[in-house]
């Protein structure tokens, strides 16, 4: 799960990493207000979406005065904003953080997330902040320098510093960064997250560091212990589709094809989206019901299925191992009847009772092309869907 | 020939009270697999579809002489369990339970280290297989049949998929392994079909009898970005011959 600058900024600086004063609006008004009580002379407003690269993309804005900062948020505030992470559509901004600004000597960059290889964490950190790390990662990886934590010590003050010596900081400068590192990785441990990244780690003209931007994502299988964290999901930052697909414990990812597909399991449900790319079509649509899907599963999936306008014919490919084919058999045709779907729909199953199964689709009378094999299904669904 | 699990397996199965417990004990017990008892702490002394219950994983195996567990406990407790098969000394201990916070995968592991004799396959895994002989997980026996191919994979259903269409051609498999999904896993491709390079045995390499592996995962490395948000792979390959 993600959420936003601002939310990462309080729970970071509740666990003891340095954040500039500031807080959120929703207005401009309340923008102007803000401004006001930081007093200094000069504000930042800044676009609270779940994606980078808002600074290009118009949403990040200097303001010298309370009024100018109000005049900007007034802006920003419902505008739709396109960076290289939002894609084509946007974001409409429905929140601004408005911040003191400070006297910027050096952008570094700090994060922590999972090494999957090891399995363990590993902190990573960069003289080159403020940039987009990837970049600096494909061009000058050796710029990026890891240290990687042993779980069960945690971080020890010794990786920090080598951290802190090797990205040009000095001996007063590390002690706070020393400091900074070890609150970084226990908000990452006390909340579950998967990725806390600052970017940038900003050193003031004073010598003091402090987490510029922030970003965290949380590992969703830890959420049920964390429920303060839960309540801040976002639901207008997410595709709708995507969000009613998880009420009802549904992997669904929406891609640009025409055909829907279903699936249970995501091995099969992959396998089945790259024999469609073979025999010339492009999936609508990733869907996972789940390994033991059963028939109430198969009908919340084809409403989501179907909502999706670009959906020309469906492919239902379904083993059924535990799960009964008969049973799935009747699931699709009440759901198909009951939601009155009328796109063609290719069905390919295997397993326990698959001649019943096929059986009850053929007497149903009802628009279903059955399959034998993978391949032959994909086939028939790509030249359904035209 | 079978790898990991055979006809000398004695299975626990952690969490055999549960609804998912209940039904994969006695579909294990079906199959032929000699299941010897359960666990669910605060349950002991008690027994459940003819089966002794204990309240711990070392008194199961004390008074069961249990060489193997399998794992059907909610996410939230299922490290805990991990942990608890590997203490008890059980050579094999399998966690179907999907869903389980990473940081807690992560102590497990470490706590593992401390203990090679164990091998852990899962979590977020199917189980495994060696047909005619045993069986712990959740994959059906009926689709298989016994013979000479072996099975490596980090799918559920595309591991039936690919079961099932082998039996369907006649070809009989040795044992078919689900070492799951999780971004933390023990178990890995090339390590299940290297075993000798790890210095563990029982991996298909050092099954004599084993003819073919199959695999069926996604590429290792990075997984694809899930913005636009998928790209083809070749994830399903057989392989003609290990040799």
């Amino acid at each position: 799960m993600k959420i936003h600058e601002y939310q990462a900024k309080a729970i970071l600086s509740r666990h003891g990493v340095p954040v500039p004063r500031g807080e959120v609006a929703s207005s401009a008004v309340e923008a102007g207000e803000i401004a006001k009580r930081l007093g200094g002379s000069v504000v930042v407003v800044k676009a609270q979406i779940h994606a980078g690269g808002r600074g290009k993309g118009g949403g990040v804005k200097l303001a010298k005065s309370a009024g100018e900062a109000e005049a900007v948020a007034r802006q920003i505030l419902g505008m739709t904003l396109i960076t290289h992470q939002t894609g084509s559509e946007g974001r409409v901004v429905g929140r601004v953080l408005v911040e003191e600004g400070l006297q910027i000597a050096r952008e570094l960059y700090l994060s922590l997330l999972l090494d999957r290889a090891a399995g363990k964490p590993v902190m990573m950190a960069s003289a080159a902040g403020g940039m987009d790390i990837e970049e600096v990662a494909a061009k000058t990886p050796e710029q990026i320098i890891k240290v990687s934590i042993d779980p069960g010590v945690g971080l020890v003050p010794f990786e920090a510093r080598q951290l802190g010596f090797a990205i040009g900081l000095d001996g007063a400068q590390v002690n706070k960064f020393v400091k900074l590192a070890t609150s970084l990785y226990d908000a990452f441990v006390k909340t579950d997250a998967s990725l806390v990244e600052i970017n940038p780690l900003l050193v003031t003209a004073a010598g003091d560091l402090l987490a510029l931007d922030a970003k965290m994502n949380f590992d969703d299988n830890a959420l049920y212990r964390h429920p303060d964290i839960r309540d801040l999901r976002d639901l207008g930052e997410e595709d709708p589709l995507e969000v009613e697909a998880s009420k009802f414990s549904l992997n669904y990812i929406r891609l640009d094809g025409n055909i829907g597909c279903m699936v249970n399991g995501a091995g099969l449900a992959m396998a089945t989206m790259d024999i469609i790319k073979l025999a010339g079509g492009e999936p609508a649509n990733f869907l996972d019901v789940g390994g033991g899907a059963t028939a109430e599963q198969i009908r919340n999936a084809f409403k989501i299925l179907m909502s999706d306008k670009k959906v020309k014919a469906v492919l239902i490919n379904i083993f059924g191992g535990i799960l009964r084919c008969d049973v799935l058999a009747e699931g699709v045709i009440a759901a198909v009847k009951e939601l009155g779907v009328s796109a063609p729909i290719v069905i390919r199953m295997e397993g326990t009772n698959v001649d019943e199964g096929k059986r009850l689709l053929r007497e149903s009378g009802m628009n279903f092309t059955t399959a034998d094999s993978m391949g032959e299904a994909a086939k028939n669904v790509v030249q359904l869907a035209g | 020939m079978s790898i990991l699990i055979d006809k000398s397996t004695r299975l626990l199965v952690q969490g055999l009270t549960g609804r998912e417990g209940t039904f994969h004990a006695k579909q294990a017990a079906a199959y032929g697999t000699t299941v010897v008892g359960g666990i669910t702490p605060g349950k002991g002394g008690t027994t459940h579809e003819g089966w002794p219950i204990f309240d711990t994983v070392q008194d199961a195996v004390r008074k069961t002489g249990a060489n193997a567990s399998v794992i059907f406990v909610p996410p939230a407790f299922a490290a805990d369990a991990v942990m608890e098969a590997a203490d008890a000394g059980l050579a094999l201990v399998v966690c179907i339970t999907e869903g389980i916070p990473t940081l807690d995968m992560m102590r497990a592991m470490t706590f593992l280290k401390e203990r090679p004799a164990t091998r852990l396959v899962g979590p977020n895994c199917p189980g495994l297989i060696s047909p005619g002989k045993a069986k712990a997980g959740i994959i059906p026996g009926h689709i298989c049949k016994e013979g000479r191919i072996g099975i490596v994979s980090k799918s559920g259903t595309l591991t039936y998929e690919a079961i099932h269409q082998l039996t369907q051609l006649g070809m009989g498999q040795t044992t078919c392994l689900g070492i799951g999904g999780d971004p933390l896993l023990r178990a890995n491709i090339q390590a299940e079909l290297r075993g000798k390079k790890t210095g563990q045995q029982q991996h298909h390499d050092d099954d004599q009898q084993g003819k073919a592996p199959v695999i069926a995962a996604q590429l290792p490395g990075r997984r694809p970005p899930l913005a636009n948000r998928y790209h083809s792979l070749q994830r399903f390959s057989i392989l003609t011959d290990s040799n």
